[in-house]
């Protein structure tokens, strides 16, 4: 019985250091304008404190990273499944290596796509990773098309 | 050892006292009649030195703390104002930055003597233990404390330790997020780390006690590495270890004040002058120097899970050591083959941080793996093999025979190379961090400075020539927030009065309101206004720019340095060599090309600059002969106002400069004068027990 209260009595002390209410209520869904990205552009948006990048690939881009076998990847995922059908030149990726979370440089590596500065991770035109420490792909956040030219983050 | 004591106090009071709280006995039988072996050299003196340093740490610390802001967007700005604004407020600061270095020092030393001399080993095993903890907390709380001051390594060190807890299966992704308060590093993470890191001093202080319990009960180990049996293996505590503490502390406090006056910006990292920027992530990351062993093994293992793991069991390993190190003979002196096995694992130490400190690529990969294994087999391997096949000499009978027999023969020489080894080893690895920076940028020429060296002064003229040019020049795109006209008239600055420095003030307007109606307004600037910056804010000034915001001028000079390459940083921490920020400057400045040289591709809107890292530059060349008229008469030439300019940004940088190392002078001196004069009474004091 005791034990039952310390640990109900404990569990305040560990749960105030979740992320607080205001906090879970900026990280509410964004909406992003993709019409002012030109082909093989990208840009940064930040959600919940996170870095997206978002990339209008080119046709060759494309091609590469759907051409890849998947036994060459420590990370195996298809092109499509990190892509929303019909919308195959948006890249949407979380900016973070999965290594120790730095920020790595879009359009650099020897992949042209990533490429993580800290450790030397780097990543393909899909984000996935293909050389250095970091265990996973970029993370894909959840999205969905709202319209051909509008995406909402979250 | 320290059984119940037979002190009596004489006085009627301290008597009732006494009876009740039996503290003066306490005191007096742990710390004056409590036996000390004979035999104790001047690594034993590391002890006394680190309960020094926690002391040291906790009082500036607090002190600290009373001026300081623990939130994202102040805390950067509260730290300067803490250097700039509060009296000996950049004393303070650097007694505890370069303190916590002082004190990871003196702990390795600590930690290296007692593996030299098998203090771990029965039956002194909690004695270890205890020490370990404490050192793991020492690491933590100088993580977080790294923290504080919010600029771009903080920022990402933050992120990137905290992140090694991603690696655990399941539940590590919200650990983390437990850990920021949030969903990526914040201000609920800086928060907390503040809180925490004012908290866990004082849980090392509590360990130190029990550390110190467990010594008195099991008696200090000693270079011979046999117990003491006689009163003829001791002498008493007080005056003896007393005295010769004292003196160990006033010579390793030289070393502490080297840092302090002198070199405060040496063990630091450039980039934590830049405040935090959750948008990018800096070249190279790196830890102090004194995680950087760790933070090499972390990642010479291409597994992040493993690496991880090795990083931390390369700390946990040595709770272990006792059991790992079975050999009965103590202390190495004995151990042939255990004393080279030693002094390889220290290299192998020195050369994983020296890795720790280079980027993850080509050969120092290859080379931490190697090291990361050695690290590894010492324990795992060498020890448990030594104390089986290791055949070790004789022992003396006694701690009193092993001094006897050691009065002819002096060992100091060795002693003072294996501390001079140290040392080099230390500074080998605490500066190669300035290594990492070197690639793909040239170095920049030497410049003779008026403020370089240990009395190195401001030149008025040239700061006062140098605010021109800001002020004609840099001040159309860069900002200088934190310097404010007052500052213009402070003693070491460019020698203005007060009331030059209000009319000089006077020339600006300055944003201020709202007034009575709600609106905001513009007046005449007053000395207490901070200089304006030219954009609004940073998004502002990048969109005017071409994308790159031009930094904020206020620290510039600190935070901009170019790698020295071995072996000259270690030459530099004798010289004082301080100056990478202002010949960078200076280099930079004068260093536009017309045409970029054959074969560099130029990107759009970049200029070609020899000292630019990576010499595409977004900045236009900023000046050109005639276009500032000094009043001096002075040459009106871009050399002239190159080497000005950085004067005067030197000294907004650094606006106690001249206090600085005129105290450090004055600190010195006396010093010096301490030192020599607990030598002697220490030499006075042991001359009958040597």
């Amino acid at each position: 019985m005791a034990a039952v209260g310390a640990v109900a009595t404990a569990w305040p002390f560990i749960s105030q250091m979740n992320p607080d209410a205001a906090t879970i209520a900026a990280g509410a869904p964004i909406e992003v304008d993709l019409t002012p990205i030109a082909e093989g552009q990208d840009i940064k948006v930040f959600w919940r404190g996170k870095p997206i990048y978002i990339m209008n690939r080119t046709k060759k881009q494309v091609e590469e990273a759907q051409k890849v076998p998947l036994s060459s990847l420590p990370d195996p995922q298809t092109d499509q499944q990190r892509t929303k059908a019909g919308h195959e030149q948006w890249l949407v990726v979380v900016g973070i290596c999965t290594h120790l979370g730095c920020i790595p440089i879009a359009h650099e590596g020897q992949y042209d796509g990533f490429f993580c500065p800290c450790h030397g991770s780097v990543y393909d035109t899909s984000g996935r990773i293909r050389q250095g420490p970091a265990p996973a792909n970029l993370a894909v956040p959840p999205y969905a098309f709202l319209s051909d030219t509008k995406i909402q983050i979250g | 050892m320290s059984g119940p004591s037979d002190f009596q106090p004489t006085n009627p009071a301290l008597k009732w006292i006494e009876r009740r709280l039996p503290i003066m006995g306490l005191v007096h039988s742990s710390f004056v009649a409590y036996p000390t072996p004979r035999n104790l050299n001047y690594w034993w003196t590391f002890g006394a030195i680190l309960s020094f340093m926690l002391a040291m740490q906790i009082a500036t610390g607090v002190i600290l703390a009373m001026h300081y802001t623990p939130h994202a967007d102040l805390a950067f700005k509260s730290v300067e104002l803490i250097v700039r604004d509060v009296n000996f407020g950049w004393l303070l600061r650097n007694m505890h930055a370069c303190g916590a270095s002082m004190f990871f020092f003196a702990v390795y030393v600590h930690m290296f003597r007692g593996l030299y001399y098998g203090s771990y080993k029965e039956p002194r095993e909690v004695l270890w233990i205890l020490g370990v903890i404490i050192y793991l907390l020492m690491m933590a709380t100088g993580f977080m404390g790294y923290v504080l001051p919010w600029g771009q390594m903080s920022f990402w060190g933050a992120t990137v330790i905290t992140n090694l807890f991603s690696a655990i299966p399941y539940v590590g992704e919200s650990i983390v997020t437990l850990l920021w308060g949030g969903y990526a590093v914040g201000n609920p993470t800086l928060n907390r780390f503040f809180s925490l890191h004012y908290l866990l001093p004082f849980v090392i202080a509590g360990v130190v006690v029990l550390h110190v319990w467990a010594l008195h009960v099991a008696g200090q180990n000693n270079p011979a590495g046999v117990e003491m049996k006689t009163e003829k293996d001791s002498v008493p505590f007080t005056p003896h270890a007393t005295i010769k503490d004292m003196f160990g502390v006033s010579v390793f406090l030289l070393l502490y004040a080297w840092f302090i006056f002198y070199m405060p910006n040496y063990l630091g990292d450039a980039e934590n002058y830049v405040p935090a920027n959750p948008g990018v992530t800096p070249a190279h990351i790196v830890p102090e120097w004194y995680y950087l062993p760790f933070y090499a093994i972390l990642r010479s293992i291409p597994n992040k899970l493993a690496g991880v793991v090795a990083m931390f069991g390369a700390i946990i390993i040595l709770a272990f050591l006792p059991w790992l190190d079975s050999a009965r003979t103590k202390s190495s002196k004995y151990r042939p083959l255990a004393k080279q096995f030693f002094w390889i694992f220290v290299v192998v130490c020195i050369g994983l941080g020296y890795l720790g400190a280079q980027p993850p690529e080509g050969i120092y990969v290859i080379v931490g793996r190697i090291l990361t294994v050695m690290y590894f087999a010492y324990f795992l391997v060498v020890l448990p093999l030594l104390a089986r096949i290791e055949k070790p000499r004789p022992l003396p009978n006694s701690i009193a025979d092993d001094v006897l027999a050691k009065t002819g023969s002096k060992t100091a020489p060795m002693v003072s190379t294996v501390i001079a080894l140290m040392i080099a080893g230390g500074l080998f690895v605490g500066s190669a961090q300035n290594v990492s920076a070197a690639e793909g940028q040239q170095k920049p020429p030497a410049n003779k400075w008026s403020f370089s060296g240990p009395f190195g002064k401001f030149d008025r003229g040239a700061l006062q020539r140098g605010l021109k040019v800001y002020k004609e020049v840099c001040s159309a795109c860069h900002g200088l927030s934190f310097v404010a006209f007052r500052n213009l008239a402070d003693p070491g600055g460019p020698g203005y009065s007060t009331a030059q420095a209000a009319a000089f003030a006077s020339e600006y307007k300055i944003k201020d309101g709202p007034n009575d109606q709600g609106e905001m307004f513009e007046r005449p600037g007053r000395p207490a206004d901070y200089f304006p910056s030219p954009f609004p804010n940073e998004q502002a000034a990048r969109a005017a720019n071409g994308g790159a915001a031009p930094p904020d001028l206020s620290l510039i000079t600190k935070a901009r340095t170019y790698g020295r390459g071995f072996p000259t940083f270690i030459f530099d921490f004798f010289t004082q060599y301080q100056e990478q920020g202002p010949d960078y400057l200076v280099a930079l400045l004068q260093g536009y090309e017309d045409k970029p040289p054959a074969g560099f591709n130029l990107p759009a809107g970049s200029f070609y600059n020899t000292y630019f890292p990576g010499h595409a530059i977004k900045m236009p060349k900023p000046l050109s002969d005639g276009q500032v008229t000094f009043d001096d008469g002075s040459p009106a030439t871009v050399a002239q106002y190159a080497k000005d300019v950085t004067t005067f940004l030197m000294w907004a940088a650094e606006p106690h400069m001249e206090a600085r190392k005129r105290l450090g002078l004055q600190v010195f001196v006396f010093l010096i004068l301490l030192a020599g004069l607990l030598y002697f009474t220490k030499k006075k004091v042991w001359a009958t027990a040597h």
